[in-house]
């Protein structure tokens, strides 16, 4: 029986030790210090706005630790001995702990991003990624009534969407000309940003951080109260939430043979530098990464395929990381996004790009497809939900922009009795591109076909 | 909260405030008129009553509770006397203390009728309304905000108070509804007008349930307004109470045909095959027979039927009385349904064990009806249904069932308690096109649909491993799909093998190869 120690009780750590209990008799041990029981990190922003309770967010109960033998330390690692397979527990206790291991598997996730700005440690400034920080925006954003976020991306928009609930008037600083505009095509980012603003929040584009101001008390500690812009605006806040982005969680291995760069190393078996050492999720960066994908990606599912894998090669055979087509998703206040394959902000050459919007200005799609043979490359869509599994078939399938479109009515995953967009994508890609004529096939839902 | 909220607010607060304070209104007395002609007494008890009755005549009380005490132990020394003259047949069954007690109600209330009404439901419908609709004004979307932050909706202590109040309502209710006569005569316009007769304690709860879904019924329409599926939803469980539960009935009842509430269905409705019940309708001709043949076919035909076709949601979230009111009024406490294991293993037992109780009960009754014995073996029908009358009628389904809205979420009795649930649930299970669709590998664990699914299903173990959620109690009310913040969940009804029952072993996203 191997002993198997995971660092991190996050989305690919847990999904490791769960893969690993399913297939393995091995002792099992996570290792955490930010919470004792697995929780959705993505599930942080309900908290703060009241959806839910903490509880709520943990997707297993309690007792399923025990039940299933994956033993949980609540734990800081003060120091790695690679050589000796051994790690040196803190455990808030005047007492450190070793622990050997047959087999480490680090799974320890990212921290918030801060670019060394003037202000950036004053009371009041933080980013929002762990569940420390949720506690600590929590403290922060007692009785203020106004709030800077510096960042235009999916935590940025979270955050200001909690601050919302709160009745705090948000001012959101993005550097881009547009929101998310390094991700996201100039229309969405534009209909997403006519969003934020809707809600009311004070988008300013195009605008920099330049320093975080306090309120010069030298006897308590030292609070933000103004921000300024690099354009020389002043803003008074009484809260900086920083959403630039978040990094692999490497520090604590700066002094140690584990290699690491901007992540921690690995191939594409998830093996660090050290024999019998993985790392898995948000912390990793890949030696040689896939076609489409990149050396570090910070996503969800992403961290669940690793930890899947891992589980894999270290209980059954060894199993090189493969996700398939690129996928993600995210919910900007009221708009759902989803995105399947390669849809860049900028079309790249070779790549024909077919935008439509709903007039309502919620709801939009786009294909994007190479102009050679009309094999389509990627879809974001707004405000509609589409079937995962039939866009990867068309994508993998390599199938062209006229048979996605007459068979779109396969994708649609949108509750019965949605107004159906279908004949209107149609008919706005045959005006688009004349030369392929469309006919949208498939069958009318029965609703429609009463109603007309 | 706006302005008009805050007014909205304060008006329901004091036309709900008036409708408790009516209890107290004006005073009570007995005269020999009411005992004769007012009330409908049978002769024989008439002269019993009358006898021991006289010193209470022309006395004043100032409260029901007194005065039908006093009553209900004159009626009990009646009893106790015959019982002591071993003149047993004799003894009075009838409740006579509501009729008569709601007769020598007199004051305010009787005099100013639409009056008070108008202080009490009036102000606090407007008052409901004004609170509701400015919520149109939010961006459409979920805005689930501070639910878990406020004492309405977390247990606290409005929570608390809420379901002492709706318990307390129930109790009285089913057993004194003689203490809430004014309540009755508040609403006895609305019954004249419908069925031609005075309002019964049931009239004002059919009254009191169906303006609860209207009224409760336009939030949803308003809080859902970006889905189409749950404001048509909401819209017909308004309107199958409103004119099946509600007006249909009741105009029944005024072309002297058998009350009868056409979407009702054994066994929820569990005293279908009663004596009376039977009795009733097989003499009332083509109707009463059309009646009985409908009630037959509603759960031998239309539950398998629809329910193989679109799942228990036909019934459960889009025709049900009892459902209506878990959508309604109930949908604010949706959250607070247990998810847990155990929670899960105690459903399972209970509602099938109801689910056995009530199929007994009606073979008991039924051998009754048919061979005229009233005994199978040392056990009467007669108790049984008695028994089953008193701990599911009305404890589980009323007391229990809507009681414990604020404190155990909203689907309490449909989850637990209710028979037909469990029927329509083992057909969804095992033969039925339906099952909710997990979409991929975009579920993110968040959580939320297992937190708003009220019938305690935890939805997010199956869609964070990519399995389709098919369970015989899900009711289909697709919220769970509503508060999704990735388009995980969809409701769907297709070929029922295609229903994914095992998580796959490698969800879609993961180009890792399958061992087989």
């Amino acid at each position: 029986m191997r002993h198997i120690v995971i660092l991190g009780n996050g989305i690919s750590g847990i999904t490791a030790a769960r893969h690993i209990r399913k297939h393995s008799d091995d002792r099992i041990t996570v290792i955490s210090s930010e919470t004792e029981h697995f929780f959705s990190r993505t599930a942080l922003m309900y908290i703060y706005m009241g959806h839910m309770k903490y509880e709520h967010t943990k997707p297993y109960e309690d007792y399923f630790w025990e039940k299933n033998r994956i033993e949980l330390r609540q734990a800081w690692v003060s120091h790695f001995d690679f050589d000796n397979k051994s790690i040196t527990l803190d455990e808030g206790t005047n007492v450190p702990t070793e622990l050997t291991y047959d087999i480490l598997i680090l799974g320890v996730g990212s921290e918030s991003n801060a670019f060394g700005w003037p202000g950036q440690d004053l009371e009041g400034v933080q980013g929002f990624y762990s569940f420390q920080d949720l506690e600590a925006m929590e403290a922060n954003t007692e009785g203020i009534d106004r709030a800077v976020i510096v960042g235009g991306g999916l935590i940025g928009i979270e955050m200001a969407e909690m601050l919302l609930t709160r009745d705090i008037r948000v001012t959101m600083l993005v550097r881009e000309e547009a929101y998310w505009n390094g991700v996201l095509p100039k229309e969405e980012a534009e209909m997403i940003g006519r969003h934020i603003r809707e809600h009311g929040v004070d988008l300013r584009l195009e605008t920099e951080l330049e320093a975080i101001h306090d309120d010069n008390n030298r006897e308590a500690a030292l609070r933000v109260t103004s921000v300024t812009t690099k354009n020389g605006e002043q803003i008074d806040c009484q809260f900086v939430g920083l959403a630039v982005g978040v990094h692999p969680n490497v520090k604590q291995f700066s002094d140690t043979a584990l290699e690491t760069d901007k992540g921690i190393l690995v191939n594409e078996f998830l093996e660090t530098n050290i024999p019998d050492v993985y790392a898995i999720g948000d912390c990793v960066q890949h030696r040689n990464p896939l076609e489409d994908r990149k050396s570090v990606e910070q996503i969800w599912y992403t961290g669940r395929i690793m930890g899947e894998t891992v589980a894999r090669s270290i209980c059954q055979t060894r199993t090189p990381y493969q996700p398939g087509v690129f996928f993600n998703s995210a919910k900007f206040m009221d708009i759902e996004y989803q995105t399947y394959g390669q849809v860049p902000a900028e079309a790249p050459e070779g790549i024909k790009s077919f935008y439509w919007e709903h007039p309502g200005g919620k709801i939009a799609l786009r294909l994007n497809y190479r102009e050679d043979n009309n094999t389509l490359t990627g879809i974001n869509n707004f405000g509609m939900r589409l079937r995962h599994e039939v866009c990867e078939k068309w994508i993998k399938g390599k199938k062209s922009i006229g048979y996605v479109l007459s068979h779109f009515r396969d994708a649609h995953f949108d509750p019965e009795f949605f107004q159906r967009h279908e004949k209107s994508i149609v008919a706005a890609f045959n005006k688009h591109s004349p030369k392929h004529n469309v006919k949208l096939g498939g069958k009318a839902p029965f609703w429609e076909r009463v109603w007309g | 909260m706006n302005n008009i909220q805050k007014i909205g607010l304060t008006l329901f607060v004091i036309g709900f405030t008036i409708w408790v304070a009516t209890l107290s209104l004006g005073k009570y007395t007995l005269t020999e008129g009411i005992l004769s002609d007012t009330v409908n007494v049978k002769k024989e008890h008439y002269d019993l009553l009358k006898a021991k009755a006289e010193p209470m005549f022309g006395k004043s009380y100032s409260t029901a509770f007194e005065f039908s005490n006093d009553f209900s132990k004159i009626q009990e020394e009646v009893n106790e006397e015959l019982r002591k003259a071993e003149k047993d047949d004799q003894v009075i069954y009838d409740n006579y203390a509501f009729i008569v007690t709601k007769a020598s109600s007199e004051g305010p209330i009787t005099e100013h009728t639409f009056l008070w009404f108008w202080l009490s439901f009036g102000l606090a419908i407007v008052g409901a309304l004004m609170y509701i609709f400015p919520n149109n004004r939010l961006l459409p979307g979920i805005k689930n905000d501070h639910i878990y932050h406020h004492p309405a909706t977390s247990r606290g202590w409005i929570g608390i108070l809420l379901g002492t109040f709706l318990i307390a309502f129930y109790v009285v209710l089913y057993f004194y509804p003689q203490y809430i006569v004014n309540w009755v005569l508040l609403v006895d316009p609305i019954s004249e007008a419908l069925n031609g007769g005075p309002a019964s304690q049931w009239f004002l709860y059919g009254f009191l349930y169906t303006l609860c879904i209207l009224i409760m019924g336009i939030r949803m329409i308003i809080k859902y307004r970006h889905s189409p599926y749950e404001q048509i939803r909401s819209v017909s469980v308004m309107f199958f109470q409103t004119s099946f539960a509600f007006i249909i009935p009741e105009i029944l009842v005024r072309l002297n045909q058998p009350y009868f509430d056409f979407k009702n269905m054994w066994p929820l409705d569990y005293d279908f095959f009663f004596d009376f019940n039977l009795n009733e309708l097989l003499s009332n001709g083509t109707l009463g027979l059309f009646m009985l043949v409908w009630g037959i076919a509603l759960f031998v035909l239309a539950v398998p039927i629809f329910t193989y076709l679109y799942g228990k949601r036909w019934y459960c979230s889009w025709v049900c009385g009892c459902g209506g009111l878990a959508e309604t009024l109930g949908d604010p406490h949706r959250q607070l349904s247990d998810k847990s294991m155990r929670a899960w293993k105690i459903e399972r037992y209970m509602v099938h064990g109801v689910l056995a109780f009530a199929i007994i009960m009606t073979a008991f009754v039924l051998y009754t009806y048919f061979t005229g014995q009233s005994n199978i073996g040392p056990v009467s029908s007669y108790s049984v249904r008695a028994a089953y009358g008193f701990w599911i009628g009305a404890l589980f389904s009323g007391i229990v069932g809507v009681g414990f809205y604020p404190l155990m979420g909203n689907r309490v009795w449909c989850r637990f308690g209710c028979p037909l649930a469990a029927y329509l649930g083992l057909v969804q299970r095992f033969k039925s096109r339906f099952r909710i669709t997990t979409n991929g590998g975009q579920c993110i664990s968040c959580g939320n649909c297992s937190t708003y699914c009220e019938m305690g299903i935890d939805v997010r173990a199956y869609a964070q491993k990519g399995q389709d959620i098919v369970r015989a109690s899900c009711v289909g009310c697709g919220i769970c799909s509503a508060v999704c913040p990735r388009g995980v969940l969809n409701l769907e009804n297709a070929d029922p093998h295609s229903r994914v029952m095992v998580a796959p072993e490698i969800m879609t996203g993961n180009d890792m190869p399958k061992i087989k």
